[in-house]
């Protein structure tokens, strides 16, 4: 498990998600898992969105609840936008094809928790809370 | 004209039958919905696999209902895209050798395309006419010029309308599928108790945002939760506010799209105001739909449920509609996860 340092950043508006976004971009590695973690609404998709945007996709990218995975092209390697919200069992993580692209690029992981143990280690884990009161922050925990 | 439909591309397994009066001569469905109440447990809805092992009985089940023959096909239509791509695979290779096997041609049908085309086999509605698209996994408006001729007017920044209201109703504690328990929830409350955000309304384009809707729903039931379990007023209250919410938005965004293809000197006069996927048969949005196409003069047309959400039905249809035209499509067409429908006349040529 991830017992490494955590980075909290306070995310008022979209400007700071896209600081955070330039922030992750030059850290992501082929093989990496980027575990985004957070309640519906927390905010999840939209620094997706702008990570994406930031290693060159251009395309709109929607939210992958429905088609699970999104496979976008960048520069440097692919990178797949996954989300498990709709998982009802780990096992069906097998037929997503993760492997696959995990040995040709790098994971975006929504709702990660939904798939138990199947998922390898994320190097790098975003932890998205929105407070009752409306204040967002990411917290980041990086793996070894 | 008999066509075959496949359809794979989400949770469903369906097969349809129909014919060019616009009969449907036979079906079969297989829904990890319904699947889940004789079973009781968990069944992998999103796996290729399921979609493999009950293909076959889906067609058997249709060809048993109709009398059909497999010999009497003249033609196999499958979604080749978009949606998940190994469900899309299973049908489109199984379209594809059924088609091979009859000696019959086979077409390519895309998903979002069978939805827009699916009321033109209950009525003749002529083109062009304009569709709003909402599903769980889709929000646009397209205008339909013709089979293959398809204008995108604007689509879903973030999340599809029935995603939110999925989602929606999981925050409310409501039972899977999100949509028809929400509205269901929504009996009997006020739809203007909670002052949930219109995201995008007014908006010069015909873009949707449903995320920040999403998002205040969650901060109203937190601080509603605090102090213990919502009441079932209240419930029903914040249901009927988010179904108002969905509602208002995307008649807002069909207004404008309407304004939008009323001031294009390139667009035609639209014949009529088409509402397709799952998302159409929720009754507050039909209603507040109708009365938006009775301000400009146009019908408004949707489909039964059974022919709103997912199914085999649609997919023969749109495949019928190409075979009319002669457009078929070559076995090595691939299955995709996203196919955008405007590049569809590029790629029939026409």
């Amino acid at each position: 498990m991830l017992t490494r340092v955590e980075t909290l950043w306070p995310l008022p508006d979209e400007a700071a998600t896209e600081a955070l976004a330039r922030h992750v971009a030059p850290l992501l590695r082929r093989g990496d898992v980027v575990a985004l973690v957070g309640e519906l609404g927390a905010g999840k998709t939209t620094f997706a969105r702008a990570l994406l945007g930031v290693l060159g996709v251009h395309e709109l990218v929607p939210s992958p609840t429905f088609t699970l995975v999104q496979r976008y092209v960048t520069s440097a390697f692919p990178v797949c936008h996954v989300d498990l919200y709709r998982l009802k069992s780990p096992e069906e993580l097998d037929e997503l094809g993760l492997e696959e692209a995990l040995s040709e690029g790098a994971l975006l992981v929504e709702w990660p928790e939904r798939a138990g143990d199947r998922l390898p280690c994320p190097r790098m884990e975003l932890r998205f809370l929105l407070s009752p009161t409306g204040v967002r922050t990411a917290t980041r925990i990086e793996g070894p | 004209m008999i066509v075959l439909g496949i359809e794979t591309s989400c949770d469903e397994t369906a097969v349809g039958l129909v014919d060019d009066t616009g009969r449907v001569l036979g079906q079969g469905l297989w829904s990890q919905i319904a699947a889940h109440r004789p079973y009781g447990g968990v069944v992998p809805e999103i796996a290729a696999r399921a979609h493999g092992d009950h293909i076959g009985a889906c067609l058997d089940e249709a060809f048993r209902e109709s009398g059909l023959d497999r010999g009497d096909v003249d033609g196999v239509a499958a979604t080749c895209g978009p949606g998940l791509i190994g469900g899309v695979m299973v049908g489109a290779v199984m379209g594809k050798a059924l088609a091979a096997g009859l000696g019959v041609p086979f077409v390519a049908v895309n998903h979002l395309e069978a939805h827009a085309l699916t009321v033109r086999l209950l009525e003749a509605v002529t083109f062009p006419y304009l569709v709003l698209l909402v599903s769980g996994g889709h929000c646009q408006l397209l205008i339909v010029r013709g089979v293959g001729h398809y204008r995108l007017l604007g689509t879903t920044l973030d999340d599809a309308a029935g995603e939110c209201l999925d989602k929606g109703a999981a925050m409310l504690g409501l039972p899977y599928p999100g949509g028809p328990a929400l509205e269901q929830a929504a009996k009997g409350g006020n739809p203007h108790a909670f002052d949930l955000p219109r995201p995008l309304k007014g908006r010069s384009d015909c873009a949707f945002s449903f995320s920040g809707l999403k998002t205040a729903l969650r901060q109203r039931v937190e601080a509603l939760t605090v102090h213990g379990p919502l009441s079932n007023a209240v419930l029903a209250d914040l249901a009927a506010s988010l179904q108002e919410a969905v509602a208002d938005v995307v008649a807002d965004r069909v207004a404008q799209a309407l304004r939008m293809v009323r001031d294009d000197p390139n667009e035609s006069s639209l014949t009529a105001l088409v509402a397709a996927g799952g998302v159409a048969s929720n009754a507050t949005l039909r209603a507040r739909l109708a009365a938006l196409a009775s301000t400009w003069g146009l019908p408004f047309k949707t489909s039964p449920p059974a022919l709103c959400t997912d199914n085999g039905i649609m997919v023969a249809w749109a495949g019928l509609e190409r075979l009319r035209l002669g457009l078929t499509s070559p076995l090595s067409t691939p299955a995709r996860p996203r196919w955008p429908l405007e590049s569809l006349a590029v790629e029939s040529g026409n």
